[in-house]
Parts: C-alpha cells; sequence; structure tokens
C-alpha cells in the first residue's frame, strides 16, 4: 500500500510499506498537531464578532457618522439578517443619531433585534395537557429535521409524557431507519411505512396516538425544496389529514432552518407557512459559525417566533430559544 | 436557479438602457443596485465589494466609449466580470491514482451522500467502475442510506461492519478495490463542522494517508455569507481540488458559487440539480453568467437533451410526426422522454423566452403538469387499438374513457380534438427540431420564429 505521508512537510518520496504502524501514528500526531494549531487561530478569528467590530468602530469618535453606520450595515449583512431588516434597523438609528453617543450603539443594536424576535410571539412551545399534542416537522433538504427530532422526543420522553413519532419521510433512503436509531435511543414508539403514502402513514399514525390516548406525535417529513410544486402539494395534503383526522390537535407546525442558511431562508419560511400554517421555528447547526441572522428576518417579515435551537448532534443537545442569549451570541 | 438576481440585474440593465449615454450619476444607481442585487443573492460582501470595484473601473476606462449601446456594454461588462468570479473554465475530474480516490466532504446535510451516488452513476457513464465507500461513521443509518443509493443505481457499496475507523475503512476499501478490479474509490465521510478541530483531523489523516486526487467539498447552493469561511477552512486544511454546489434546483440565488470560487481559486466541478440520481450537472461559469444576464442557458438543455433522448425512437418519431402518423402511444413516450429531461419548470428554465419571469413559468409548468395528468389518465384509459388509431374513438368509447378516468366526456372529447390538432402543429414543429439539430446554436433565434415555440401560445387552453 502507498502512503504518502509527508507530502507536505519535506516532500519525501512516496513509500511503499506494509509496516504502517508506526508511521500512521507518527501522521496522526503530526496531521492534528497542524490542524488543531490552525484551526484555534480560526476559532479566534471568527469569535470577533460584530459588536466589538462596532465598538472599534466607534472608539476615537465623538459622533455617528455616515460612514460609521455603513460599514455597521455591512457587518449586519454579514451575519445573514438581510438587507432589508438590516437597512430599516440602521435607518431608525440614523434618525436618532445626534442623541446617541457611539459607545451606546452596541446596546441599541441588540435592544432593536430583542424587539424584533420577542415581538413575532411567544418563545415557548405550545403545549395542552391532556389531550393529543400533534408537532409537524417540515423544512428544505439536510436542515437537520430528523436529528431535531430525536432531540426533541428526548426532552418529552423525560417529562414522562406519551410520545410517538410518524416516519412520514417515507422518500428519503434510509431515513426511516435514521429516525428509528433515535427513536431507540429517546425510548418511544415510532410508525411507519416504506414506499408508503406519507399521508397515510400520518393517518396511521393519529389513530394509532388517539387508540393509545399519547400525549404527543411529532410528524418527521421528507426534506423537500419550497420551490417543488407537488412536493408542497404533499405537504399540504398532510396538513389537510391532521386538520380532518384531530382538529385542534396540531400544536405546533415547525419549520427547521439551518443556521448556515442565506437570504433564501426567508423564501423558505414564506412558502411553507403557506402551506402548513407553519407557527415556530427551529434553527439548528448553532454550534457551528454561524450565527443563524436569517431567522431576525424570519421573525420580522412573517411574524415567526424563533423556539428551538440546536447546538450539536448528541440527543441532549436542544435548547430553548432565548431572544436575549441569542442575540448576545450574534454580537458579542 | 439565480432567478431573483438574473431578474434584478435584467431590470437594472433595462434602466439603463435607454440612456445614450453611461453618466456618472446613472453609474453609481446602477452599481448601487448590482450591489444589492449580489448581497441579496448571499454572495459574500468581500466578494462584492471587489467585484463592484472591477466594474467601477471598466465603466470609468476609455472602454465605455466603443460601445454599441450603453445598455449593451453594461450587460458585456457584468457578464464579463461573473463569469470570471465563478473560476474560469472547469477541469474535468481526475483519473489519477490506482485506484482513483476521490473524497466527498462538507457540513452535515450538505448533500454528500446523495451526490456520491450521482457521482458513481456519472463516472460509470464515462466507463469508470466505481466503488461507493461508507466512510460516515457517526451519523444514523449514514452507512444504510448509501447501501440504499447504490442499490438503486446498482453500483456496489463498501462497508466495514463494526468499525468506527475511518483509516480502517478507507485502507480496507483500497485493498478491495484492488483485488476486484475497481479503478474509483469514491468515499463518503461525515459531515463535519469546520470548526470541529476532531473531525477536521481525521480528514486531514486521511488526506495525508490516502493522497485521494480528487478532494471534493460539497456546499449547499443556499449557504449564507458563511459559505466564504467554510470554504476556505475546508481548502486550507486539506487543499481541495474542487467544489460540488448542491441543491441548486431550488430558488435559491445561489450566490455562494460565486463566493466560494473567487475565495478559495478551485473551480465548482459539478452542481447538484434534484433529488434524482442523475440530477449532477457539469457546471460552467460561462453560462451560469450567462443564465444570470438572462440568457438563457440553451447549450445546457441542447446536451441534456442528447444525454437522455434515444436517438433512434428519437428519429423514428420524428418520422412520424412529420407524416401526422403520430399516436397516442407516441405521445406517451415522448412524455416520458421529457420527463427525464427535467421538470417542466426546470426546462422552461433554460429556454431563453422573453417576458417569461420565474412567477410565470412557475405557473405554466404548474398548470402544464396538472393538464398532463389528466391527459395520462384519459390515455390509460383507452385499449391499445384507440391509442394507435384515435380516429376510431366515437361515442360510446368516449363515455368509456372517461367513465375509466374520472374525466367527464366533453373533457376527453375536447382532448382528441386537440390531439388531432397537435398532430398537424408537431409536423410543422418536427421540420423545426430537424434544423435545430442541423444547428443548435441558432436554436435560440429560432424560439422566436413564426412557427417556432411563440406558435404554441394560446394553442392549448388549459383543461378545466
Amino acid at each position: 500500500m502507498v502512503f504518502n505521508l509527508f507530502k507536505k512537510k519535506d516532500n519525501q518520496k512516496k513509500e511503499d510499506n506494509q509496516d504502517t504502524l508506526q508511521q500512521e501514528q507518527q501522521a496522526n500526531e503530526e496531521a492534528f498537531a497542524i490542524s488543531v494549531g490552525s484551526l484555534k487561530e480560526k476559532v479566534s478569528k471568527t469569535s470577533e464578532g460584530l459588536v466589538s467590530s462596532i465598538i472599534s468602530l466607534a472608539k476615537g469618535s465623538e459622533t455617528i457618522d455616515d460612514d460609521m453606520l455603513d460599514d455597521i450595515e455591512d457587518k449586519l449583512i454579514v451575519a445573514d439578517i438581510g438587507m432589508d431588516t438590516a437597512v430599516e434597523v440602521i435607518e431608525k438609528i440614523r434618525g436618532q443619531k445626534n442623541s446617541i453617543r457611539p459607545e451606546q450603539l452596541k446596546d441599541i443594536f441588540k435592544q432593536e433585534f430583542v424587539q424584533i424576535l420577542r415581538g413575532a410571539g411567544s418563545n415557548k412551545i405550545n403545549l395542552k395537557e391532556n389531550q393529543l399534542n400533534i408537532i409537524l416537522i417540515t423544512g428544505v433538504n439536510g436542515v437537520g429535521k430528523t436529528t431535531l427530532i430525536g432531540k426533541l422526543a428526548h426532552r418529552y420522553k423525560s417529562q414522562n409524557k406519551k410520545i410517538i413519532i410518524a416516519a412520514a419521510d417515507t422518500f428519503r433512503a434510509a431515513a426511516q431507519e435514521q429516525l428509528e436509531i433515535w427513536a431507540d435511543r429517546a425510548g418511544v414508539d415510532i410508525i411507519g411505512k416504506y414506499d408508503s403514502d406519507p399521508a397515510a402513514v400520518v393517518f396511521d399514525a393519529i389513530k394509532k396516538s388517539k387508540d393509545e390516548s399519547k400525549d404527543i406525535l411529532i410528524i418527521d417529513t421528507a426534506g423537500r425544496l419550497h420551490n417543488k410544486f407537488n412536493l408542497m402539494e404533499e405537504l399540504k395534503k398532510i396538513k389537510k389529514i391532521i386538520d380532518r383526522e384531530a382538529p385542534e390537535a396540531l400544536a405546533e407546525s415547525i419549520l427547521v432552518i439551518d443556521a448556515n442558511t442565506g437570504q433564501n431562508g426567508l423564501k423558505q419560511a414564506q412558502v411553507f407557512k403557506e402551506a402548513v400554517d407553519l407557527t415556530s421555528v427551529a434553527v439548528t447547526k448553532l454550534d457551528g459559525s454561524a450565527k443563524g441572522g436569517i431567522v431576525i428576518g424570519i421573525s420580522k417579515e412573517l411574524n415567526l417566533p424563533v423556539k428551538l435551537i440546536g447546538v450539536g448532534e448528541k440527543i441532549n443537545d436542544l435548547k430553548d430559544f432565548n431572544a436575549e442569549d441569542f442575540v448576545s451570541a450574534v454580537f458579542d | 436557479m439565480f432567478d431573483s438576481l438574473s431578474d434584478r440585474l435584467q431590470d437594472i440593465i433595462r434602466k439603463t438602457s435607454g440612456n445614450d449615454k453611461l453618466s456618472d450619476d446613472n453609474i453609481s444607481d446602477t452599481l448601487r443596485e448590482i450591489r444589492r442585487a449580489l448581497l441579496e443573492a448571499d454572495v459574500s460582501l468581500r466578494v462584492v465589494k471587489s467585484f463592484i470595484s472591477k466594474i467601477k473601473d471598466k465603466v470609468a476606462g476609455e472602454e465605455v466609449t466603443k460601445s454599441v449601446t450603453p445598455g449593451q456594454q453594461l450587460v458585456k461588462i457584468v457578464y464579463d466580470e461573473l463569469a470570471e468570479l465563478m473560476g474560469g473554465s472547469n477541469t474535468p475530474v481526475s483519473t489519477e491514482g490506482k485506484p482513483n480516490i476521490i473524497m466527498l466532504f462538507g457540513l452535515q446535510g450538505s448533500g454528500k451522500t446523495t451526490t456520491a451516488g450521482k457521482l458513481a452513476i456519472k463516472l460509470r457513464k464515462e466507463n469508470r467502475n466505481p466503488l461507493l465507500v461508507a466512510a460516515d461513521v457517526y451519523r444514523p443509518a449514514a452507512v444504510k442510506q448509501l447501501q440504499t443509493i447504490g442499490k438503486q443505481i446498482n453500483i456496489p457499496v463498501f462497508t466495514l461492519d463494526n468499525s468506527s475507523d475511518v483509516r480502517n475503512i478507507v485502507s480496507s476499501a483500497v485493498a478491495h478495490a484492488r483485488e476486484n478490479g475497481f479503478n474509483t474509490l469514491i468515499v463518503d465521510t461525515a459531515g463535519r463542522l469546520q470548526i470541529d478541530n476532531e473531525l477536521m483531523a481525521e480528514l486531514v489523516i486521511l488526506e495525508r494517508l490516502f493522497d485521494p486526487a480528487e478532494k471534493l467539498l460539497v456546499i449547499d447552493a443556499m449557504t449564507g455569507q458563511e459559505s466564504i469561511n467554510v470554504a476556505e477552512s475546508f481548502n486550507e486544511h486539506l487543499d481541495v481540488t474542487g467544489v460540488i454546489l448542491s441543491k441548486l434546483d431550488g430558488d435559491t440565488r445561489g450566490g455562494a458559487a460565486l463566493s466560494i470560487a473567487h475565495a478559495t481559486g478551485k473551480p465548482v466541478k459539478f452542481i447538484g440539480m434534484g433529488e434524482k440520481l442523475d440530477a449532477l450537472e457539469a457546471f460552467y461559469p460561462d453560462r451560469m453568467a450567462q443564465r444570470i444576464l438572462g440568457m438563457g442557458d440553451i447549450v445546457s438543455l441542447v446536451e441534456k437533451a442528447q444525454e437522455s433522448f434515444d436517438i433512434d425512437s428519437a428519429k423514428e418519431l420524428e418520422k412520424k410526426m412529420r407524416k401526422s402518423e403520430f399516436s397516442l402511444e407516441d405521445f406517451m413516450k415522448v412524455q416520458k422522454q421529457m420527463k427525464a429531461l427535467g421538470s417542466m419548470d426546470q426546462i422552461l428554465g433554460m429556454l431563453p423566452i422573453p417576458g417569461l419571469n420565474k412567477d410565470a413559468r412557475q405557473e405554466i409548468a404548474h398548470v402544464g403538469e396538472k393538464q398532463l395528468k389528466r391527459i395520462e389518465a384519459c390515455i390509460q384509459s383507452m385499449t391499445p387499438e384507440e391509442r394507435r388509431n384515435p380516429d376510431i374513438i366515437k361515442s360510446s368509447r368516449k363515455k368509456r374513457i372517461a367513465l375509466g378516468s374520472g374525466l367527464p366526456v366533453d373533457e376527453v372529447n375536447r382532448f382528441l380534438k386537440e390531439f388531432e390538432n397537435m398532430r398537424k402543429m408537431m409536423k410543422q414543429m418536427a421540420d423545426l427540431s430537424s434544423n435545430m439539430r442541423k444547428n443548435p446554436k441558432k436554436m435560440s433565434s429560432m424560439m422566436n420564429m413564426p412557427g417556432g415555440l411563440g406558435a404554441l401560445k394560446g394553442k392549448f387552453p388549459p383543461f378545466k
């Protein structure tokens, strides 16, 4: 076997070697050292956040001028907050610029964004006692719906709720197995059938939930791009089944948004909202470098509160959304 | 794809088209609009700034005076810059190494596993013998997902049960490939954050040990401003050889494509255009720039058509069309082939039809596809003889067909009448298409000719 161990370091020739253990070890350590070193640098670079740059902009200046605000607008855009929202907040502050001092900018910005996030409604998951609560989970492909459901099931299981998961992603390869593993980890029931109509799975799941007097039914759906007409029609059908078979039971209709998502997130929220009457948003992958600024635009434009955040791949990596913490994480 | 950006730029260009010269005023207005359009398209701010300053330089220089009209000049400048920004020319996938190793990596949910399957099909079409390697040992059922995909496309998947050591998996796969005559390994790795030290180290180790000929970063086309940091970080550690932009069949403006290519200097090799496993296409920056500017993407369409159409049966159909022998059976065949090309919306999106914006296109596609479903139901309720020879369908047959398809009789009637009209028109179209094949470059201008696509307008009132 050919191992090219020193390609980058000292350009030694490729070596044919069967006895590779020691070399592998060496390569591991070497690679790890290189990797960790430069990564640390990277992390510190990204953690120098928005507000510190606002402060450094503000320092040494007595008044807030237009250039300063333009620079801040740039920073907001880089956080994926979106042109419209950024411009609106900037203009609001431009209007008051003579009555505020540069060092106040940070708190004023934070306040603005907390207000936007709060203005969209309560950040608490809406659950009713002594009845079936259905939670419908939707989103585009690869945002982390299944993982979120695993974590959510675990959370409610720990609160001694009776839970069942409906595996209505009957399309993607191995989606059901993935969800089964999560259901198993959380120790909850799961219902689903391969290659069947997702609406039929939902129908069966509602029936089973009623028969067994479950507290919560979480419905996983296949990822779909919101511009695929037929797939969105399929979702509407699922919603129709829920409304017909269990009126008043739909507690939350949650859109899952990947924190890395850019301005397309707004369009996603808009179209999904029309299709399944969204009640809230969950942001996933917030443990990454992306700040998820798009949800500020979503809260503002579509009045959809953020309720849950995903911060990792472990079963406990699910948190309730808190507007202040979120804004601080975005800005600090 | 890139719809809104394209719409916006067209809008800007239209605004300036009326002016005789690019004045300082309308340059700065235009530039501000372009900046805004690009930012809304998720092009990274850094890239936007350099783009705008380049445009500014060109417009300010003497080149302006050489223009035919200022509008055309601006189109040319913006187009050239966009094409350059997106990375210059594309290079084919390397075949080096025995076996040739292609490693896929990226953030969670970017579409690596699906892309691995798509890439395998693509390479098999190039007469390579690929083996898929399941090296995502973390995500639940990731291995099973790749196995399922492998089964769907009939390409073997190498797995190592109970092993969570990716080095072991890949080295066993290499040995397996050598013994069993696979010349290409496609390694599907787990999704990871670029700031996750441990998992990035795992990739670096694989890279050092196996020296993959291709190290392809898979990035979601919907990614926002962060795309530039993700791409830079992966590139820094792994010296990426290329990028695959997934989920570009959505309506994202896809600014990530511009940013990544610009920031890393690495080409976007492929674009993911749908959930079907053959929906992986080559990325051509120049075509993409044309597309952004609303010039359509006729070249892609022609190539795609060549790939998915069976030439012999197409010729036979054409003969039938020309003689008006085209039957309902043939109609169904054509429908099947059309579906292989993509959704109606996708196909329309590639055509440079003037005034056809995204909304109109989706509406047409929606109405069209719905209508086609009814037509299909109608045809499926016919006997083979009726399909071959629709003339024999008289009133009692019509009633039966209506009953079978669940459509009212007058709709069956109307469809048969329209089919007859269509047959006549097909004769025209067949003549047109034989011209097209001789000279595909002229296709776009023919679309606007009398008897071309424009002539179809209004000939198919929607079924109600």
